[in-house]
C-alpha cells in the first residue's frame, strides 16, 4: 500500500504525457486555446501556468470526493468544482495582482472550457488517489504548456520579430529600412498555430516511432 | 445509503451548490473593496497616461491629485453643468438621449501647459474598448493617447493598449485646416489618407482599429462643441 512518493509509476505520470501522450499533439485535446492565446510567448506562458494550477487542483479535488460522487451528475461535479476554483483563481488575482489578472483578462474564463482538464478528471482522478491525481495534473498541464510555449515561441518571432515584447530582428534588416527581411504576418493569425502544431506533431512522430499509427 | 439513487443525488447536488456559492460569494465580498481600488487607481493611472505621466500603483493618486488640476462635466452643447467627471460612468451617458448626456473633462497641469483630457468609449471585436486623449490647448493637436480593452484578441487587437500603437497619436490634429472635425483615421496597408489626420492600424486586429476609429469620432463628435467653444 505504501509506495513512495515518487515511485518509478508516479514519474511515468508527470513524464508521459510530456511525451508520449502528450494532451496536444497525441491525444488532440485543448486544441482550441492553444490557437488562441499563442501569438505572443508571454500569454502562452500565463496560461500554461494557470492551467497547472486548475488542473491539479481540480484533480486533487476530485479525487479526494472521487467515493461520493454520484455516477449520474459526475460531469457536473466535475464542472462545478473547475468553475468554482477558476472564478476563485480569478477573484485573487484581480484583487492582489491586478496587472496579471489584466493580461490574463479572457484566458481565465477559457481555462473552463479547456476540454485537457475534464479529460483528466474524467479519465484518471475518479479512479485515482490525491497523489497521483496531482501528479498527473501537473504532468498532462506540462505537456500542454510546453507546446503552448514552442508555438508561442515561433508564431512571436516570426510573426513580430520579438519575444516577450522585446525585439530580435535588428530594425535594419526590415524592407522599410533597406534591408531584406519582413515579418510573416499570416503567424500572427490562427491557422498559422495549427500548421505549427503540425510541425511539431510531424517532427515528435518521426523522432518517437511508437507514436507512429498504421 | 444507495449512492446511485436520486434522494441522493439531489441532496448531493444541493449541498453542493449551496457550498460553492457561499464560498463564492464570501471570497467575493471579501475580496470587493480591494478590487474596486485597483480599479480606480488603474482609471487614474490611465488619465495620467493620455498626457505621457508615467505612474505606478503606488503614487498613481499621488500624482493625480497634483497634476489634475480641474474636473468637470460639460453636455453636448459645451457648457460645464453639475456632475462628477470622476465617477461619471460613459456607458450609461451614451445610453442617454444627446440632450441629457453629460461628458467629463480633466484639466491637467504638464510641464508643456495645460492638457484637456477626454475619455473615449465604443466598441471592439469583443466587448468594450475605452480610453483617454489628451488635447493641447488649442484643442486640435494630441498631447497623449492611452486605451484600453476588456477582451480582445491577445496579440491582435489588443494591441490598441501597447505603446507602439498609441504613440503615433501624438502631434495628430482632429480639425482640418477648415475648422471641420475629422477626428482620426486608422488605415490598413494601402490605404492612403492625410498624415496628420491618420495612424497605422494593427494587423489581424482590423476589426478593433475600425472600432476605435469610429469610438474617436463619436466621441470627438459629442465634444465638438465644447471644443470649438474652448478654442475660441
Amino acid at each position: 500500500m505504501s509506495e513512495p512518493l515518487f515511485s518509478k509509476k508516479n514519474i511515468k505520470l508527470l513524464s508521459d504525457p510530456i511525451n508520449d501522450s502528450n494532451p496536444i499533439t497525441v491525444q488532440v485535446l485543448g486544441i482550441c486555446s492553444a490557437l488562441a492565446v499563442t501569438a505572443q510567448l508571454k500569454p502562452s506562458i500565463v496560461m500554461a501556468i494557470s492551467v497547472t494550477a486548475v488542473l491539479a487542483l481540480a484533480n486533487v479535488i476530485v479525487s479526494l470526493l472521487r467515493n461520493t460522487i454520484p455516477n449520474r451528475i459526475r460531469i457536473i461535479v466535475q464542472l462545478v468544482v473547475i468553475a468554482a476554483l477558476v472564478i476563485l483563481v480569478d477573484q485573487i488575482l484581480k484583487a492582489y495582482v491586478y496587472d496579471v489578472s489584466k493580461q490574463l483578462s479572457v484566458f481565465v474564463g477559457l481555462i473552463i472550457t479547456n476540454c485537457i482538464i475534464m479529460g483528466r478528471l474524467e479519465a484518471f482522478a475518479l479512479g485515482n488517489r490525491p497523489w497521483q491525481s496531482f501528479l498527473d495534473g501537473i504532468g498532462n498541464a506540462a505537456g500542454y504548456g510546453v507546446i503552448l510555449i514552442i508555438v508561442g515561441f515561433f508564431r512571436e518571432l516570426l510573426g513580430s520579430g520579438s519575444l516577450l515584447g522585446y525585439k530580435i530582428i535588428p530594425e535594419s534588416w526590415y524592407i522599410a529600412n533597406g534591408g531584406f527581411y519582413e515579418n510573416n504576418g499570416l503567424m500572427v493569425l490562427s491557422p498559422m498555430a495549427l500548421i505549427v502544431v503540425g510541425v511539431i506533431i510531424w517532427v515528435q512522430r518521426s523522432k518517437n516511432r511508437k507514436l507512429i499509427e498504421n | 445509503m444507495n449512492r446511485n439513487g436520486n434522494t441522493y443525488t439531489f441532496i448531493y447536488a444541493a449541498i453542493m451548490v449551496i457550498l460553492v456559492a457561499a464560498v463564492l460569494a464570501s471570497v467575493s465580498m471579501a475580496l470587493k473593496p480591494r478590487q474596486q481600488k485597483n480599479v480606480e487607481i488603474e482609471k487614474k493611472q490611465n488619465i495620467l497616461a493620455s498626457v505621457n505621466i508615467e505612474s505606478s500603483a503606488e503614487n498613481a493618486e499621488e500624482l493625480y491629485a497634483e497634476k489634475i488640476v480641474n474636473e468637470y462635466v460639460v453636455n453636448v452643447n459645451g457648457e460645464q453643468v453639475e456632475g462628477d467627471a470622476f465617477t461619471t460612468d460613459l456607458k450609461k451617458e451614451r445610453a442617454k438621449d444627446p440632450e441629457d448626456m453629460v461628458l467629463p473633462v480633466f484639466e491637467c497641469q504638464t510641464e508643456d501647459g495645460l492638457k484637456y483630457v477626454l475619455p473615449v468609449r465604443g466598441a471592439g471585436l469583443w466587448g468594450p474598448i475605452w480610453g483617454y486623449v489628451s488635447l493641447n490647448e488649442d484643442m486640435n493637436t494630441i498631447y497623449g493617447a492611452n486605451f484600453d480593452h476588456e477582451g480582445e484578441t491577445p496579440g491582435l487587437g489588443a494591441e490598441i493598449s501597447s505603446t507602439p500603437f498609441e504613440e503615433p497619436f501624438k502631434g495628430k490634429t482632429i480639425f482640418d485646416e477648415s475648422g471641420n472635425l475629422v477626428s482620426i483615421l486608422i488605415l490598413k496597408s494601402g490605404q492612403v489618407a492625410p498624415e496628420e489626420h491618420s495612424v497605422d492600424g494593427i494587423s489581424g486586429g482590423t476589426i478593433t482599429s475600425k472600432g476605435l476609429e469610429k469610438m474617436l469620432q463619436d466621441d470627438f463628435n459629442s465634444y465638438k462643441e465644447f471644443l470649438i467653444k474652448k478654442k475660441s
